[in-house]
């Protein structure tokens, strides 16, 4: 089927009455989201596009069911509106904000943890399970997302957005649907690494492949490399690493905050590496993908 | 952001952290004079952001204001990693009986800060860890609860610390991690944490980083220490085409058209967004390409920041094309970015179907997007050619002339 979200998900978005939060939601509702309220403090009373507002998150949940938030409010208020929803007991908390400083983000994913809340993000696109449901802005208007994705068997997690869709698309255009793509977003720290989701990917049993889209820096390849060596996952996973340019440059910052080479262990090279040794093809362009999963389907 | 090492010593004194007697010193008599008020065996170390100072001849010991006076000459003037030094460190000569290590980061699998500990410091912990493992000894730390000493005690004590050498160390290595959340550090490291002759415990040499995110959180401090607002502190301080850059994106709040670096090649990138300029810069250099610059597009970027963005790529020397290329876009509007590309392109008074090697943006509003393009002649593709293939073409162009 899927993960994380469905066609019954319903969230809220908080921070709704930001000019680019009103675009997601539109883009959302287009697409068959059950955006159930959004939040912006002082507009209680207010809607975007017929979604009521209100000041506090828990005026939505005594109203309705929330399953989940996405989170699109500035960087200075955004950890503080991550633990309002988690207080509130919604379960999947989506941030979409940038530029959150590390010492937050862990705290509220400390926070998440005590709740058995997931955080998905920050600094990241959303999930989306085609033709059910996306939330947050992956994959732009309804009509651009219905080009980029269709239904199929292979799950998506990437630490870029934009690379969420383009991977899709390539793969939309070679016959093979997507179960669930998940932007994990490109921060140094982020609620939910490759992983921490391939578990759920593997309980999925519609989802018969991975594709994961990498970056320099951080040990998270190296994470899901171990784990797929020590749990004998029956899912064959494809990886395109981008940035290998960056291996020559130590202590430059490209790309996202957490792409940065401070070590060995952050090169593309070192990570590759660790990858084909857990039995991760890794494709030299995006557009070997579809063969590379194809070849893995048989 | 990296601290100086007279900027990390300065924190980590304020937050009662011991440090040798010292101060900086800008010309070789204030070294000279620094010298004499420590009055015995100095060390004199060039302050540079870049490691290997040692190897490089920037760590110098004198026993006297004379021999400090001309270490000093030298160091100041000693360029390591491509940096002159901004200053010299004169701080007296310790006499060490043991060398400790202890660290602060994020575990970005775990989440949490992580607290690193080895009684075999002065030399590089992963090195230690490698070969070592039994000396050095680890405990993740919540962000949220105050962290207890008794905590530090147990990490300390579990690699056989005992004595006055556990006593002597927990409160200073709880400061330090202490610290670094309440400095939103991203790394806070004292190596060597040195046990002296006389039993006391001291910092050495450390290294800060502050989280850049969290700069405006502590301008007090980063006033206190002089650090300014324009100071990067990356790999290498950035270059006048690199801070025109920075200019271009902060003038409008809207979107992302800037991260610019600077790079020596003849093909102008106009590229996004995070992770798509990664992939692209690979495939233009995969192809042979020569890149003039890295930048990012992301978010929705306004007319004017795309025009703006591409005149400054276009006003640097040696640029014959650009390309126009990211992946398929969900925020960007294609048809915004391809008014702003062309508008910055005629306003630099060139033809855009001539200056523009290719545009490959798929995505939201591409059927208007693409309209303009082929008003003006420019060739274009849409998501059926790889972002590889986009880049390819456009580094064959280049080298047609």
């Amino acid at each position: 089927m899927s993960i994380l979200i469905d066609e019954n998900t319903t969230f809220i978005i908080q921070g709704i009455t930001g000019r680019e939060a009103v675009n997601m939601t539109r883009e959302c509702l287009n697409y068959g989201s059950k955006i159930v309220g959004g939040v912006t403090p002082g507009r209680k009373g207010r809607d975007v596009y017929g979604v009521p507002v209100y000041d506090t998150v828990s005026q939505a949940t005594a109203q309705t069911r929330v399953d989940g938030a996405v989170v699109a409010v500035p960087p200075a208020f955004a950890a503080d509106a991550a633990l309002e929803a988690i207080e509130a007991g919604i379960k999947l908390i989506v941030i979409v904000t940038e530029r959150i400083p590390r010492k937050e983000v862990a705290q509220l994913i400390e926070f998440a943890d005590m709740h058995g809340a997931r955080i998905i993000g920050p600094n990241c696109l959303g999930i989306i399970t085609p033709e059910k449901s996306k939330m947050g802005g992956i994959g732009g208007p309804a009509e651009d997302t219905r080009k980029a994705y269709m239904p199929g068997p292979v799950g998506i997690m990437s630490r870029s957005g934009g690379m969420t869709t383009e991977i899709a698309s390539t793969l939309t255009a070679a016959g093979l649907g997507q179960s669930t793509a998940v932007s994990i977003g490109g921060d140094a720290i982020i609620g939910n690494t490759y992983a921490d989701l391939i578990p759920l990917f593997e309980a999925d049993e519609n989802t018969k492949a991975i594709v994961i889209y990498s970056e320099p820096g951080g040990p998270m390849d190296a994470q899901l490399a171990t784990y797929l060596k020590e749990k004998k996952s029956r899912l064959p996973v494809v990886a395109f690493m981008a940035g290998r340019f960056m291996d020559a440059m130590p202590g430059m910052r490209f790309g996202h905050a957490g792409t940065i080479v401070e070590g060995r262990a952050d090169t593309t090279e070192e990570k590759i590496r660790r990858l084909n040794e857990a039995g991760i093809a890794v494709a030299e362009d995006i557009s070997d993908i579809p063969r590379l999963v194809k070849e893995r389907l048989k | 952001m990296r601290f100086y090492e007279y900027e990390a010593k300065t924190l980590l004194g304020k937050q009662g952290i011991p440090l040798p007697k010292n101060g900086t010193a800008n010309t070789p008599e204030e070294a000279a004079r620094l010298a004499g008020e420590i009055g015995g065996p100095a060390v004199l170390k060039s302050q540079v952001l870049s490691g290997g100072r040692m190897k490089a001849g920037g760590i110098k010991f004198a026993d006297s204001p004379d021999e400090a006076r001309s270490a000093a000459e030298v160091i100041l003037k000693l360029e390591i990693g491509g940096q002159l030094p901004r200053s010299v460190l004169v701080e007296a000569k310790a006499n060490v009986r043991k060398e400790y290590y202890a660290g602060v980061i994020y575990d970005a699998v775990a989440k949490r800060p992580l607290l690193i500990f080895s009684d075999m410091g002065g030399i590089d912990i992963e090195e230690v860890a490698e070969q070592h493992p039994d000396h050095v000894a680890r405990m993740h730390f919540s962000s949220l609860l105050p962290l207890s000493d008794y905590k530090v005690k147990e990490t300390i004590a579990s690699i056989g610390v005992t004595g006055g050498e556990l006593t002597g160390l927990v409160p200073i290595v709880t400061r330090l991690a202490r610290t670094f959340l309440q400095y939103d550090l991203t790394l806070a490291e004292i190596n060597p944490l040195a046990q002296l002759d006389t039993g006391r415990f001291i910092c050495l040499d450390c290294h800060i980083d502050m989280e850049e995110e969290a700069r405006d959180r502590h301008t007090a401090l980063l006033n206190e220490l002089g650090v300014k607002r324009e100071e990067t502190r990356m790999a290498r301080p950035p270059t006048p085409f690199e801070i025109k850059g920075a200019e271009v994106d902060a003038k409008d709040t809207r979107g992302v058209a800037g991260r610019v670096v600077e790079f020596d090649g003849n093909l102008g990138l106009i590229i996004g967004a995070g992770g798509g300029s990664l992939t692209l810069f690979d495939a233009v250099r995969k192809h042979g390409g020569k890149a003039a610059n890295y930048c990012e597009i992301g978010g929705n970027p306004s007319v004017t920041k795309a025009c703006e963005l591409t005149k400054l790529i276009l006003s640097k020397p040696g640029v014959e094309k650009i390309a126009v290329m990211m992946n398929v876009v969900s925020n960007t509007r294609v048809d915004i970015m391809a008014r702003g590309v062309i508008k910055g392109v005629v306003e630099s008074g060139y033809d855009p179907a001539e200056k523009i090697a290719i545009f490959r943006i798929p995505g939201s509003w591409e059927d208007e997007g693409f309209k303009i393009l082929r008003k003006y002649g420019v060739e274009y593709c849409d998501r059926s050619v790889s972002m590889n293939e986009a880049a390819r073409r456009a580094v064959e162009k280049v080298k047609k002339g």
